[in-house]
């Protein structure tokens, strides 16, 4: 089942009145989630993620614009008729019910011609905890489960009656950093067994570009960018999305364009073609330096962090923006940590420039 | 923890605390069970008045073999079983949809809250006005002034009326003007502590419950009782307790004769019983009916607490 959103808005009207101002959760979100994907939406905290989620399930109205499930007009359609699964932040289980009454709460619900027999309800809450691991748990009630249980116990209740559509609201975040390792894995699993199409939210980067089949960036109710996770990774739009996904984060600098040629402070480091005199700002991914001697950009050394498969050097440059470059090198590189300076060459698709102003990525051409 | 050279300022703290308790709690509970106990107890001389003094059941004994003792009993009874399961119930859904609106929601309440803060017998007059049948009833032919708002109301839609609480009345009709009375009256306390227990269950689990297609009577049962039980206990204990209790809304409606006027005592209670003994400077005999009802008390909160520890579910 693909969703369709359209020009989907959400104005949250302002509190107090006298000062008018609303606010845009969402604005203008249109994109095609396609069938039997997992979708990871991503954005610090006031972004519009939970609330696009929320939309897609219907406990939200929208403001303006339309949702189809599949080719059907769901906007209209309440919560209860959308025949969708969300898993919600703090899992919601019902703390009177053991862990099968839970699972079983969904089907119980049915009526007319989905209802099933107890025998049936039972088969298949049966299937959807052995989907998530925790036959052994189904007489315990919620309080007696560690976190991690508890979100696996959600996940099959909202699996059990089969939805449409799968929705998980910052699912791992309850999580200690072991269990939210090992839970993002089970969700690819059981969202590629299932093939339930799965739209999850997320402020992690790291989550969400682990495991998802596309991201849709999102900054103040506006979608930044939406692709496949590398893809998104290696070819940001803007000065966010580059800011935003990757660890350690990439490195800013000031630019500037000058004849061809882009400088970071006295010195060319790249040969920018065809692109006006003007300056900029520079994004460059800690492994796109390399170790030169002879390297353009010439950085003080502060110190070598050996981390076994490559080596983290920590230096600083007048013209960069974050307190330190960070840049990662393969460990076979050797450098003195003794040395006062360090220089680097670029590689060019590792390094981005993006317009002074509007912070929008402008594109080097290939040569 | 208190330095123990500090003590004694504690104590002066306690102490007038301490001294109201001893005067006015603890030392008439020791009189009570002395008095219960005591053969032929007589205020006046404080000491057994018949022969000597001397302990015994036997104002046990004459207050459970009085006339009066099985209906009093029967009445209490009756009207807890009847108006405390009626009350609980109507509050429960009275208090969901108050929390269901949201205009109004604040004015409702206090309306709702009104009979709480008003003086009970002024409301049993209310009430007697309400049921009251003025005039002459009962000779052959019948000189009536007011039927009463309720009989008025059932003869505007064609009922025959009925005579509720005046001389000639039916023990049912009585019973039944007592229940609606105690059941208005017991309504705003109940409604407040579970609006208050409403108020603060999880809106999530309401949201999921939606997006799990359950219908709305499920979602009362299934999700709002069982996370309202352990208010639902507190209301049905303290309700038990109060509706033995029960005597100002029965002195409120009949006035101290305890029934309609050709019956006086009919719709007396054990506290009524408890009241008609001092009356009656029969001291012994109405410690002896309080301590007959605080055991039935006893009995029923702890059954009480016990279904419920089964019941209520963390």
């Amino acid at each position: 089942m693909k969703i369709v959103l359209k020009n989907l808005t959400k104005i949250f009207p302002s509190r107090n009145k006298k000062a008018g101002e609303e606010v845009i959760a969402v604005n203008n979100f249109d994109f095609t989630i396609p069938d039997g994907k997992l979708i990871g939406l991503l954005g610090p905290s006031g972004c519009g993620k939970s609330t696009t989620l929320y939309m897609i399930s219907g406990l939200q109205k929208p403001t303006s614009g339309q949702i189809f499930f599949g080719d059907d007009d769901v906007t209209e359609l309440s919560t209860e008729n959308r025949g969708i699964g969300l898993v919600f932040q703090n899992y919601a289980l019902y703390p009177h019910l053991t862990v099968k009454q839970n699972i079983l709460f969904p089907l119980q619900n049915l009526r007319g011609e989905d209802k099933m027999t107890k025998q049936q309800m039972l088969e298949r809450a049966y299937e959807a905890a052995k989907l998530v691991q925790i036959e052994e748990l189904m007489d315990r009630k919620p309080s007696e489960l560690s976190g991690g249980q508890q979100q696996r116990v959600a996940i099959a209740r909202a699996l059990v009656k089969m939805p449409r559509v799968l929705l998980l609201d910052e699912p791992l975040s309850n999580l200690d950093a072991r269990l939210r390792l090992q839970t993002r894995e089970e969700i690819r699993r059981i969202q590629k067994e299932t093939k339930i199409t799965t739209v999850f939210v997320t402020h992690d980067q790291e989550e969400a570009m682990s495991i998802s089949d596309m991201i849709v960036v999102m900054k103040l109710g506006v979608v930044q960018q939406i692709g496949k996770p590398q893809e998104v990774y290696d070819s940001p739009e803007n000065l966010f999305v580059a800011k935003f996904l990757g660890t350690p984060p990439i490195n800013v600098f000031e630019g500037e364009i000058k004849s061809g040629k882009l400088y970071i402070g006295e010195a060319a480091v790249l040969e920018t073609p065809g692109i006006d005199d003007q300056p900029v700002h520079v994004g460059i991914r800690p492994e796109g330096f390399i170790l030169d001697d002879n390297g353009p950009l010439k950085c003080k050394l502060n110190n070598v962090e050996v981390m076994g498969r490559d080596v983290s050097i920590v230096s600083t440059h007048t013209a960069s923006q974050n307190p330190q470059v960070r840049s990662i090198i393969d460990a076979d590189n050797k450098i003195d940590p003794d040395t006062e300076e360090v220089r680097f060459a670029l590689k060019p698709h590792k390094t981005f420039i993006f317009n002074k102003d509007t912070e929008e990525r402008i594109f080097i051409e290939e040569k | 923890m208190v330095d123990s050279k500090q003590q004694w300022k504690a104590w002066i703290y306690l102490a007038p605390a301490i001294v109201l308790l001893l005067l006015f709690t603890v030392w008439p509970i020791i009189n009570t069970v002395s008095m219960a106990f005591l053969e032929g107890y007589s205020g006046l001389t404080k000491v057994g008045g018949e022969t000597t003094f001397r302990l015994g059941i036997g104002n046990f004994t004459r207050v459970v073999g009085h006339p009066d003792f099985r209906q009093a009993l029967l009445n209490t009874v009756l009207l807890c079983v009847l108006t405390v399961p009626i009350s609980t119930v109507l509050a429960l859904l009275i208090a969901v949809a108050l929390n269901s609106i949201k205009p109004l929601q604040k004015a409702l309440q206090t309306i709702f809250f009104l009979p709480y803060v008003t003086n009970s017998i002024a409301i049993g007059m209310v009430f007697a006005a309400m049921f009251n049948v003025i005039g002459s009833i009962g000779t052959r032919r019948p000189m009536i002034v007011s039927y009463g708002v309720v009989n008025d109301i059932i003869r505007f839609f064609g009922g025959n009326w009925v005579n509720w609480i005046n001389s000639g009345s039916e023990y049912w009709a009585n019973m039944f003007v007592m229940v609606v009375y105690i059941v208005w009256n017991a309504l705003p306390f109940k409604i407040l502590v579970l609006l208050g227990g409403l108020q603060s269950i999880n809106k999530q689990y309401y949201d999921a419950a939606k997006v799990d297609s359950t219908p709305r009577w499920r979602v009362l049962t299934k999700i709002t009782v069982p996370l309202l039980s352990p208010m639902l206990a507190y209301v049905v204990i303290t309700g038990f307790i109060g509706g033995f209790k029960e005597y100002t809304s029965i002195a409120g409606i009949f006035g101290e004769n305890m029934g309609p006027a050709h019956d006086a005592g009919r719709m007396n209670t054990m506290v009524g019983l408890i009241y008609d003994s001092l009356e009656k400077d029969n001291q012994g005999g109405a410690s002896a009916a309080a301590l007959i009802l605080f055991g039935i008390i006893l009995v029923v909160t702890l059954i009480n607490l016990w279904v419920s520890k089964k019941r209520t579910h963390y």
